[in-house]
């Protein structure tokens, strides 16, 4: 049963559950609902959510340990004098993966598979005629292994249908028995639903525990097999995917803080005097035309920043500053990933100033309007001041973004790993070397992998200890007029 | 004003002459005084207008970039179709007939295109039939040998053929080849560009609005003139539906359990924190976690737009949840207390009354949810979505599972080919992208102004 019929079919289980647990509610009562502890909807949803639940969540917990039983039932069938001394068996298990689609292309074809395997010359041209080119000759081992995957396969889906739907009739049989008039329906299905809330709540949580846990497994892995006083303070960046690579964190994090600065000189002024006029100056109208404006800024996605760096920006500041200027004659430079990045955070820095700034006292306004001192006065001796741990907490915001920005460093600050001064120098950053280690067929056993997961890490670290203290520092500030 | 003490209480000279104060004329120190704030306002007023010039230099520049990537110029000509050149055999017979590569179409059209040009009387100089071949897209003729496959009953009869005018010649027409570079250039010379003049002249050749752009799918890195969006809007639109199926209930339902239910404690503060964490993580450490959990450990095909769905799903959960929340919180306790008071539970309470009120704002933050999650490109770069893919993904469910493209994924591979069209190509994908944004917003500030409720 494909996966598609097999959720239509649970989700008509659990439909039918409610109808026949109204109606079951119903006819126990004799028709007279007043009998019944709760509404008749609650007897039928009960029924439904038991036919639905476990279902459901035996799908989603087999289709996640399907991969691994998969490729644990597989791997038992390559014999280790196949795997090439340059090679692994996980990475044997990607050409055994493609050898089954192969099988299974072929199965649809009609073609005769056993026969096909005595000749492998014959059985690699029928494999690409069927759309699967295969880098190395499968050995029959492999061919071997590709069978169990596909059998296994088979077998869990197979498997997956019959326990998904045993279990669904099962719930929804065991809620009709339950029904009589004196069921607390409507108590049940509170419990029930609660579950699922704090559930999907939860979630969230899991999605935090994968990301550190995901980074910190792989991290340590790397670490085994690569010197970390040489990742940590090795000033070269030189990977070679083939074994001997320096890979020395420095450079990247010295671009990334390059750029972050360039960005942040030019969004921070920009954006905190917009906020302060937006706040302080600007007409109702004014503030309600131009606010939206800027904050569109914030909701263009990266990637046109990105290619705007690459065929605007980039090319112009090398043809008129960079080249006259004797600096450098590369497109792609800190300059242009700041400059341009700059632009995308002026929002971030200029709305949550905005935010700040108008939840100053109006009472600590008028109080030095009335002194005397002038709007311009007022906002620099009283209102800046009092708003500075916000602006700082949404400055500190701005740069976590400006670090964590990838698309932009991409396609404007190139792809060379350099420890320069000269901001119209080609230099990298960390989320731009994680991408390029990591795009691509990649074998989670070479350190020239495993290294974006250590780079991985150190920004999230990073990043999420900015954001921690700005979360602080904003909030402990909105305490303080409240 | 500051008043020198050593002064303060000195009775002047009776006779001494007296500074002039008059209210109409500022004195030094108010000029100054005004000055700075007269200053500190342009100060404002610059920043904003720089901040809007960068957004319009911003917007200028990928529009007159991308709009000519709408336009394509095309060769019409008459091609006969000769049966003895396609079908060798003559049984007419698609299977047989398949044996002739493109190739053997692209001679036919040179052909056509040669003779045609004859017809006219228009002098090509010393130019070689190869030369008149690489007028038109490599593309044609892959055209024609799937329109022949496809019907061959067309065998032996003349069609008029619509072939895309090969790249340089249709950039030469939107000025980005001339004659100097293609004097240069391998792929093209200063004849073909002339000829192409001549065509035009004769109507065998015009430039108009190309559907392709926006419904095929994306062809090889030689040929920007056949490069389309097709897959990758459909591996964007697939992504949309699995995040839109996925965070809004469970976003729904978190921001209900949070707002609603959830005891003051430790443990849903950690939850609280965490949400507002996950919201500042940046992008691509989502893609990461999508490459080691859900491709190396759950085993989920590379590149399928089921991948992409769920890291994005992951990646816009919270950003669902916090507008969530803020509409929940807006709505009034006394709804609440009314409708627990006439005997309603806690959870008729929230479905019945509370989640509906707080429904516009709840789909507002979904819309901009899926919009932000629509341009996000690095944490697909790293499930594998830039893969090459020129075949549409299947029809849903299974179609999920197919390797697809994603729209901001096919603006960064263009822009990693070498062939300048591809900029052309990609600035043009832009326009789409933000197309579908613009029309995402708009419904989420509609929905906003029609439909939020003030208390």
């Amino acid at each position: 049963m494909s996966l598609g019929f097999l959720f239509i079919t649970v989700l008509v289980l659990a439909v039918f559950g409610y109808a026949m647990g109204r109606r079951k509610a119903m006819s126990s009562a004799g028709g007279d609902m007043r009998k019944l502890h709760s509404l008749p909807t609650f007897y039928g949803w009960i029924t439904a959510l038991g036919a639905l639940v476990p279902a459901l969540f035996v799908i989603i917990l087999w289709l996640f340990a399907e991969g691994f039983v998969i490729h644990a039932s597989a791997v038992n069938h390559i014999d280790p004098a196949d795997v090439p001394a340059d090679s692994s068996v996980n990475l044997m298990m990607a050409d055994v993966t493609r050898l089954a689609e192969g099988l299974g292309a072929l199965e649809a074809k009609g073609s005769d598979i056993p026969a096909l395997e005595q000749d492998i010359e014959a059985f690699k041209t029928a494999l690409s005629d069927a759309g699967v080119a295969m880098g190395n000759d499968p050995t029959p081992s492999m061919i071997a292994a590709a069978h169990a995957v596909r059998s296994t396969a088979k077998a869990s889906r197979i498997g997956l249908s019959v326990v998904s739907v045993i279990l669904a009739l099962a719930g929804l049989v065991w809620g009709l028995r339950r029904i009589t008039p004196e069921f607390r329906a409507r108590n049940a299905t509170e419990r029930v639903s609660l579950g699922l809330l704090i559930a999907a709540s939860l979630i969230a949580v899991l999605t935090t525990v994968g990301i550190v846990f995901s980074l910190l497994a792989n991290t340590v892995h790397f670490f085994a097999i690569y010197p970390a006083t040489t990742f940590f303070f090795s000033p070269t960046w030189d990977p070679k995917f083939g074994g001997g690579s320096t890979l020395g964190i420095l450079p990247l994090v010295w671009g990334t803080l390059y750029v972050s600065v360039i960005s942040l000189v030019v969004a921070v002024p920009i954006g905190l005097f917009s906020a302060i006029y937006l706040a302080e100056y600007a007409s109702r109208r004014v503030r309600s035309v131009v606010k939206p404006l800027i904050e569109v800024l914030a909701g263009i996605p990266t990637i046109v920043y990105g290619l705007f760096a690459l065929i605007t920006v980039g090319p112009l500041l090398r043809d008129w500053i960079a080249m006259p200027m004797g600096f450098g004659n590369s497109s792609s430079t800190v300059m242009t990933a700041g400059l341009v990045m700059g632009i995308m955070i002026i929002p971030f820095v200029s709305s949550l100033s905005d935010d700040i700034i108008n939840a100053v006292p109006q009472s600590l306004r008028d109080g030095s309007l009335g002194l005397g001192a002038t709007p311009s006065e007022t906002i620099r001796q009283v209102v800046i001041p009092a708003a500075l741990p916000g602006i700082v907490g949404a400055v500190l915001l701005a740069a976590s973004r400006a670090i964590g920005e990838t698309m932009i460093v991409v396609l404007g600050a190139g792809a060379a790993a350099k420890l320069s001064l000269n901001p119209f120098e080609a230099m990298t950053t960390v989320t731009v070397k994680i991408v390029s280690q990591l795009t691509g067929d990649t074998e989670f056993a070479s350190p020239e992998t495993l290294v974006a997961f250590a780079l991985g890490l150190t920004l999230f670290t990073f990043t999420l200890g900015l954001n921690v203290v700005a979360l602080v520092i904003v909030r402990k500030y909105r305490e303080q007029y409240e | 004003m500051s008043i020198d003490p050593s002064n303060a209480g000195a009775v002047p000279a009776p006779d001494a002459p007296r500074a002039s104060h008059s209210l109409f004329a500022p004195d030094k120190r108010t000029t100054m005084r005004n000055g700075q704030e007269a200053r500190f306002r342009i100060y404002g007023l610059v920043a904003i207008v720089i901040a809007l010039l960068a957004l319009v230099w911003l917007l200028f520049s990928i529009f007159s970039a991308g709009l000519p990537a709408f336009r394509q110029t095309f060769i019409e000509i008459p091609v006969m179709l000769d049966a003895a050149v396609l079908d060798k055999a003559g049984h007419g017979d698609p299977a047989e007939m398949a044996s002739v590569t493109t190739i053997g179409y692209g001679k036919v059209i040179g052909k056509a295109l040669a003779a045609e040009i004859e017809a006219k009387g228009i002098d090509i100089g010393a130019m070689t039939p190869k030369d008149l071949v690489g007028m038109v897209s490599e593309n044609a003729a892959a055209d024609l040998r799937d329109m022949v496959l496809a019907d061959p009953k067309l065998l032996g009869t003349t069609v008029q053929f619509t072939a895309l005018a090969n790249g340089r010649i249709d950039g030469y027409f939107k000025g980005r080849v001339t004659m100097e570079s293609a004097a240069r250039d391998n792929n093209t010379s200063p004849e073909k560009l002339m000829l192409a003049d001549k065509l035009v002249a004769a109507g065998l050749m015009d430039m108009r609005f190309n559907p392709g752009f926006v419904f095929l799918p994306d062809a090889s890195d030689k040929r920007p003139e056949a490069a389309g969006l097709g897959v990758a809007i459909i591996g964007s639109l697939y992504m949309m539906v699995v995040v839109l199926c996925l965070a809004l209930p469970i976003g729904v339902a978190a921001s209900v359990y949070l707002e609603e239910f959830a005891p003051k404690n430790r443990w849903t503060d950690l939850i609280e924190v965490n949400i507002a964490n996950l919201a500042a993580v940046p992008s691509i450490v989502y893609g990461i976690l999508g490459l080691s959990f859900f491709i190396n450990f759950a085993g989920l095909p590379r590149s399928a737009s089921i991948v992409g769905g769920l890291v994005l799903t992951l990646m816009t959960l919270p950003r669902i949840i916090i507008p969530t929340r803020a509409a929940l919180k807006a709505v009034p306790p006394s709804i609440r207390d009314a409708a627990l008071g006439v005997g309603a539970s806690k959870l008729q309470t929230v479905t019945h009354h509370v989640l509906p009120l707080a429904m516009p704002g709840v789909l507002t933050g979904t819309i901009i949810g899926l919009a932000q999650a629509l341009g996000e490109t690095a944490p697909l770069l790293l499930i594998g979505m830039v893969a090459f893919v020129r075949e549409y993904p299947g029809a849903p469910f299974t179609g999920l599972f197919d390797p697809a493209s994603a729209l901001p994924v096919q603006i960064y591979n263009w822009t990693q080919r070498g062939d300048p069209g591809f900029v052309e190509r990609a600035s043009g994908a832009i326009i789409v992208l933000l197309a579908f944004l613009i029309v995402m917003n708009t419904a989420a500030i509609i929905l906003r102004r029609r439909y939020e409720r003030r208390w």
